[in-house]
């Protein structure tokens, strides 16, 4: 264990290093700079600009630098935002993000697993087809569409909720239920046909003949096989959900920081564009790696060892 | 207690043998879109203590929905028992309730599957499978039951029981799994274990072990064995008495020496003949029954095997035969051993 998470760290901080160099480059080709705005700078204060950040040295040169800093774990500063650096930044704006997205990811795998559930039990019944229609809209209504329609419902003609922010506990419904509509949707269907697969297999009936009863049958030895796929999709959802999070946070007006994320490349603010890019890789990474975690604890015929692993 | 040998031989059709399970008249049918698969078609059977009785027949013959229908394990549904009785110790096992049920199954009835590979949970510790069952219907602690557990796996043949326990399905070979299914099984002593083809899946040796395994503890336990197989050496091997179906129905039933010795269906006979024995003639072809079974949307009228048998006659395809006792113990559904067919039989 400790072996496999040593290796696994090792394989972080490689594709961190790779990531941040790519990116790095990728941005010096974006035509322009961060100074180059609608209005145009006098050429003395531009210069005095440039010189300042370091752009009129050769690109390698600044790459050495910002992979110096990156090192002792500096980000840089902001260069559209005065005075903010990124590190800043992210410790103001992520907490908001991550409140919401975990939020939205424990509600997308209880509801998900627990219609999935239900829809097999009642395998072809009435429910099973409630389900099926529930995940269906959930994977094909985009949360850009939603999300501006349950404001209009919800909070505009009902009132219900406040049409944006978040600061109370209600506040968290509709960016939830938008962000989590189509995970919910996924982990629904991957679940049904899983458990519909599981409770015909045979350890199933031998469960039966033990005399157990459907409960236990159901919670002890169906759940716990049957979930073993949607452990496999949390780690993509959760790059769902924080990318989704952009988007959802931008039409509820939440201090989060996907805003950032999107201003940060129409500005080309270079030091944000690297800082963000690098902790939501760092995020995700690390959404794999608890999956891969996971993944052993419910599965004994997974052993971590030093090469296993998917990411 | 009486000896083993005393024991066998009391319990074959003796008046003092005690009936375990009595089925009469069983009719299983399964809707489906085509229509109804009447997949068991009047099946009677007794099986006494301590008795281990076979149930041969090829694929798709109802072997298994009759065993399954015993435990109600088949869902319904689309399955449905549409006439007859099943009782078990005394008790009309099809009026008991689900709760009844869940007591019998895995108390009273153990049952073996045919493919050791799939019937273990393979997310759950091999000790956690056994004891769940103790502690279910046997009220043990949670100690208790392991040590129970611990027991039952030196029973069937385990080895360093103790660490088998903590271990997971897939760390133990086909063979292996098995005599753990057997322990499951048996860990509750229950009064009657169904075994569905528990070779079938496993390689001749293995095969042979767990078939010893059995034979013992039937002896050991005095457990009724309902055995369900293609293969009727192991029945000469292990049963008491032996039933042939054969499209939903018993075809012939009788002790293991009246079925190999003396048959008296064209079913049984087609079986025995279609073996291959190590003395024939290698360059002989396997001699194997014609035909297939029928259709059992549309079960033919008269006797089911008319059409692949090479006796048939006209009274074959019309009128069904019914059981005909040949001794007190042997019966066959064939006309032939009507009294006006007895030369043409000779």
């Amino acid at each position: 264990m400790v072996r496999f998470i040593a290796t696994k760290l090792m394989y972080v901080l490689l594709t961190l290093f790779l990531l941040a160099t790519v990116t790095f480059f990728m941005m010096k080709a974006i035509p322009g700079d961060p100074f180059m705005g609608e209005k145009k700078l006098p050429p003395a204060i531009y210069n005095n600009m440039i010189a300042k950040y370091g752009f009129d040295q050769p690109v390698w040169k600044q790459y050495l630098t910002y992979m110096n800093n990156l090192l002792h774990l500096d980000l840089g500063e902001s260069m559209k935002s005065a005075n903010r650096t990124v590190n800043n930044i992210i410790q103001n704006s992520f907490p908001n993000s991550a409140k919401l997205g975990l939020v939205a990811i424990i509600v997308s795998v209880i509801v998900g697993i627990a219609l999935g559930v239900i829809a097999a039990l009642y395998h072809r019944g009435l429910i099973d087809a409630l389900a099926t229609i529930v995940a269906v809209l959930g994977v094909s209504i985009p949360s850009f569409v939603l999300a501006p329609l349950m404001q209009y419902f919800f909070a505009v003609k009902l009132g219900w909720f406040h049409v944006a922010g978040l600061k109370e506990p209600l506040d968290y419904v509709m960016p939830v239920i938008a962000l989590s509509a189509l995970p919910i949707a996924f982990i629904a269907r991957l679940t049904r046909s899983n458990m519909v697969e599981v409770m015909n297999s045979d350890y199933i009936k031998t469960a039966k003949s033990k005399g157990l009863s459907k409960a236990i049958i159901i919670n002890r030895h169906a759940l716990r096989n049957a979930i073993l796929p949607v452990v496999t999709y949390l780690g993509p959802m959760t790059a769902n959900i924080v990318t989704g999070s952009v988007v959802i946070e931008k039409i509820f007006g939440i201090a989060g920081i996907g805003k950032y994320f999107v201003e940060s490349v129409s500005n080309r603010d270079y030091t944000l564009i690297m800082g963000l890019t690098l902790f939501y890789a760092f995020i995700l990474i690390m959404a794999r790696f608890l999956t891969d975690i996971a993944y052993a604890a419910i599965d004994p015929r997974i052993k971590l060892n030093s090469r296993g692993g998917g990411s | 207690m009486k000896s083993d040998n005393k024991l066998r031989n009391s319990s074959i059709g003796q008046t003092n043998a005690q009936p375990l399970l009595e089925v009469e008249d069983l009719h299983v049918s399964f809707d489906v879109r085509g229509g109804e698969v009447q997949a068991v078609r009047g099946v009677n059977m007794v099986i006494n203590k301590g008795e281990v009785v076979g149930i041969v027949g090829e694929s798709g013959c109802g072997k298994s929905v009759t065993a399954q229908t015993l435990m109600r394990l088949i869902p319904s549904p689309p399955s449905r028992v549409k006439k007859g009785s099943i009782r078990f110790a005394g008790e009309d096992v099809l009026k008991k309730s689900e709760k009844e049920m869940q007591q019998l199954r895995g108390g009273r009835m153990g049952m073996i599957f045919q493919d050791p590979m799939t019937s273990l949970n393979p997310t759950m510790t091999v000790g956690r499978q056994i004891t769940e069952n103790l502690i279910r219907h046997r009220n043990m602690s949670m100690k208790e039951a392991h040590k129970r557990g611990v027991e039952m796996l030196n029973l069937v043949g385990i080895p360093l029981a103790e660490t088998r326990m903590k271990q997971y399905p897939h760390e133990f070979s086909g063979g292996m799994r098995q005599r753990v299914m057997i322990a499951i099984a048996l860990a509750c002593d229950p009064e009657l274990l169904i075994a569905d083809e528990p070779t079938t899946a496993l390689d001749v040796t293995i095969q042979a072990q767990i078939l010893e395994v059995m034979k013992e503890l039937r002896n050991r336990l005095n457990t009724s064995i309902m055995l369900i197989t293609h293969d009727l050496g192991i029945v000469a091997d292990v049963c008491d008495k032996v039933i042939v179906m054969y499209a939903g129905q018993v075809a012939e039933t009788g002790t293991v020496h009246e079925i190999f010795n003396n048959p008296k269906h064209p079913y049984t006979q087609g079986l025995l003949e279609s073996i291959p024995r190590l003395d024939d003639d290698k360059s002989q072809p396997l001699v194997p029954i014609p035909g297939t079974p029928p259709d059992l949307i549309k079960p033919p009228t008269g006797c089911a095997f008319a059409a692949r048998c090479k006796y048939t006659m006209d009274i074959c395809t019309r009128v069904d035969p019914g059981l005909f006792e040949c001794s007190s113990t042997q019966s066959a559904r064939c006309w032939l051993n009507h009294e006006m067919a007895k030369e043409v039989h000779a």
